[in-house]
């Protein structure tokens, strides 16, 4: 098990008298790296990723990493050294009440303040972050309790009264729903990504080819279903497809499997597919009714366990409706979507993206920064296996990318690992590229480096008259001598061609390879929904 | 406030451990809520307690809320109680100044009340006063006409009542 950590003082006692074997300790340069790391451990594998941290300004550090994952429901178990629990309230050095500060943005947090209660404690840990909705949890531990001694056994599991780690689908409701899908003239699925945290693929994909309903995706939701499907409509939302969101509000059912209706996913909510039966299933009963909020038919389950219920009672015989002029209709948008590639010499971002996707084997793992080159890569770079494409989409962190794409290496060393980013986030935590070589983690980086903060000059051009504000970012640094300066590869690349050579040698290559590609900065990511807009109203030029 | 906010009350059974009061009014506060009052004590079971919430909330909104209330770990039961459907009581003491010892009525409206003088001074009477919130408002608005200086309440705490509608509790 790999542990993503910064190395400072409050903690150095966890790790300097004890033995850690079949722990693999991979050093940080920055707490929040520290945690995305374990967060891209933790989707690309499904397993939990663990992070340490210092107390004080270590623990502070490792906030935005906790939010992340938080937002995303991805398990990750975050321990933090504290001041001893003789000096805790006193404001000693580098003290600071992580876990009042932590509580908002994880499930759950513990602070061992006795020897024994740190079996429990540690088990506990893994198992609320892992199971039912998967999200962090934080164990923040003085340093006498790292230093004590005493008779320790680990529990064989651990019990919380009222936590149920997987609901028990209620029967009737299943019924109910697979009768309501059948019975639908004009069906769609929407799958989010509670799919993904409940490795449901097979299940959704077997549903969607038996009633042959069309499956459209949050973006968090990308990858659960093989966007090069027949019955794939791609992503929905704010850069969801023009053609898919204007399909959205003609369906007469629409079964929605581990999505929270996001503002990013729906537009707004009032204008969203008001004619619409809509089918909420959601391991969270909190998430029922908290976006979207006209009368729904919810079942509060697991994606897994739901979609096979629901497989086996639609195959049970229930014979379902005539829908061929909606599975053409379908058919259409989804064939209008499929992009095509424009052999242009010019690498515009959107050109870009398209030729990585040609050039990227459909299994490698992609993760992205936040901005444009994150919303092309929804748009047109089309996610096929699963846990193939990792985001930050919830809290939307600049930086994210980089430091996932090394914990993904890790979960998986046998796939290429590449980070699609853009020039302003990977600034934020290019440092991690330290780790990458000091560590042997070889990934691929790719930057759309356009000089500016893209998405933030994009809102500025289109609704603030032009008018730009601390976007521009400036010539520095040179990205192929900031890979250098840490012994990676750095490759500038201005042409079709030349990509195709620079990726291929670095998908080849033993050490992390940095490629720099200069675009346009007036470039924007259309079509988009625009804030406060409904389902159908996308700005497309 | 919204139109139809109207006094929302919540009844939790949580673990009697360090951090859950915080926990849940964490929660609260980031669903934007203001709590009108808190009451914890222990439940009937060793180990667990009891904590009793009042807020000003439209139907909607704490709704979601409780149903995120619900999903906390340390949580074993929540539910909202209707003031029609629950028995609610609080206790307030309300220090009277201006020597109304010597006004006379103020005896007769804390007969009325059925409120206890619980400290007496050449200037001040302090008075024990029980009972729904209402009735404790309006106790206290009486109380601003002879001089009111001090008020300390306990928060309202609520069990639902087992018999509703068709046969109603003794009293309001």
């Amino acid at each position: 098990m790999p542990i993503y950590d910064v190395l400072l003082d409050y903690r150095n006692a966890e790790f300097s008298s004890r033995e850690y074997k079949g722990i693999r300790h991979v050093l940080a340069r920055h707490e929040q790296s520290a945690a995305h790391m374990a967060d891209g451990y933790a989707r690309a594998s499904g397993k939990v990723g663990v992070c340490l941290a210092t107390s004080g300004p270590g623990a502070t550090n490792l906030m935005t990493g906790l939010a992340t994952a938080y937002m995303d429901s991805s398990p990750i178990v975050a321990i933090t050294g504290q001041v001893p629990t003789y000096v805790i309230g006193s404001d000693g050095f580098q003290e600071s009440d992580v876990v009042g500060m932590a509580t908002s943005v994880t499930k759950y947090t513990f602070q061992p303040l006795r020897v024994k209660d740190v079996p429990h404690m540690m088990k506990a840990a893994f198992y609320l972050a892992a199971t039912r909705r998967p999200q962090p949890v934080l164990v923040d531990v003085p340093k006498d309790v790292q230093q004590g001694e005493d008779d320790l056994e680990f529990p064989d599991h651990v019990d919380f009264p009222k936590y149920q780690p997987l609901p028990d689908p209620d029967p009737t409701i299943v019924k109910t729903i697979a009768r309501t899908v059948l019975n639908s003239e004009r069906p769609i699925i929407l799958a989010g990504g509670g799919v993904k945290m409940a490795n449901a693929y097979q299940e959704l994909q077997a549903f969607a080819e038996l009633l042959v309903a069309p499956v459209v995706t949050s973006f968090m939701g990308k990858g659960v279903f093989p966007e090069n499907h027949p019955l794939s409509l791609g992503c929905m939302g704010m850069h969801g497809s023009e053609r898919t969101n204007k399909l959205l509000p003609e369906c007469d059912v629409l079964l929605v499997v581990g999505s929270r209706f996001s503002d990013r996913t729906t537009g707004k909510i009032e204008k969203f597919c008001p004619n619409t039966k809509v089918i909420h299933i959601d391991i969270d009963k909190a998430e029922i009714g908290k976006n979207y909020k006209l009368p729904v038919i919810s079942l509060n389950a697991d994606a897994k366990k739901a979609l096979e219920l629901l497989v086996r009672e639609v195959k049970a015989g229930m014979l379902g409706r005539y829908r061929e002029p909606w599975t053409k209709k379908a058919q259409e948008v989804i064939a209008a979507t499929s992009a095509e590639f424009n052999d242009n010499s010019h690498l515009s971002g959107v050109e870009t993206i398209k030729m990585l996707r040609r050039l990227i084997p459909p299994k490698a793992i992609v993760t992205t920064e936040v901005g444009q080159h994150q919303m092309w890569c929804e748009q047109h770079f089309q996610a096929i296996e699963p846990r193939t494409f990792i985001s930050s989409g919830g809290l939307g962190t600049m930086g994210f990318g980089f430091p996932a794409a090394l914990g993904a290496k890790v979960a998986r060393p046998d796939l290429p690992v590449i980070d699609i980013a853009g020039d302003g986030s990977f600034l934020m935590t290019e440092n991690s590229l330290a780790t990458s070589i000091e560590e042997d983690i070889p990934v691929t980086v790719i930057i759309l480096n356009n000089r500016v903060l893209g998405m933030v000059a994009q809102w500025q051009r289109f609704f603030y008259k032009g008018r730009y504000s601390s976007i521009h970012l400036g010539r520095v640094p040179d990205y192929v001598k900031l890979a250098e300066a840490y012994g990676a590869t750095g490759l500038r690349v201005d042409s079709a061609p030349d990509l195709q050579d620079a990726v291929k040698k670095a998908l080849k290559s033993e050490v992390t390879t940095v490629i720099d590609i200069p675009i346009s900065p007036e470039e924007n990511v259309l079509p988009m929904l625009p804030p406060g807009a409904g389902i159908k109203e996308m700005m497309v030029g | 406030m919204n139109r139809d906010a109207q006094l929302r009350i919540i009844s939790a059974l949580v673990e009697d451990k360090p951090g859950v009061l915080y926990r849940i009014t964490n929660l609260i506060r980031r669903k934007s809520f203001n709590i009108e009052s808190i009451a914890v004590g222990p439940a009937e079971t060793p180990g667990l307690s009891r904590m009793t919430f009042t807020m000003f909330s439209e139907y909607e909104r704490f709704d979601q809320m409780m149903k995120n209330i619900d999903g906390l770990i340390d949580v074993r039961t929540v539910e909202p109680l209707e003031v029609r459907d629950a028995a609610v009581r609080e206790l307030a003491l309300v220090k009277l100044s201006g020597a109304p010892a010597t006004k006379p009525e103020i005896m007769h409206y804390i007969d009325a009340f059925r409120g206890n003088i619980v400290d007496v001074s050449p200037t001040t009477l302090t008075v024990e006063v029980s009972g729904d919130p209402d009735k404790i408002n309006a106790f206290i608005k009486l109380a601003r006409t002879f001089g009111l200086s001090e008020v300390a309440r306990t928060g309202a705490v609520a069990l639902a009542r087992e018999m509703t509608a068709e046969a109603p509790g003794p009293e309001k």
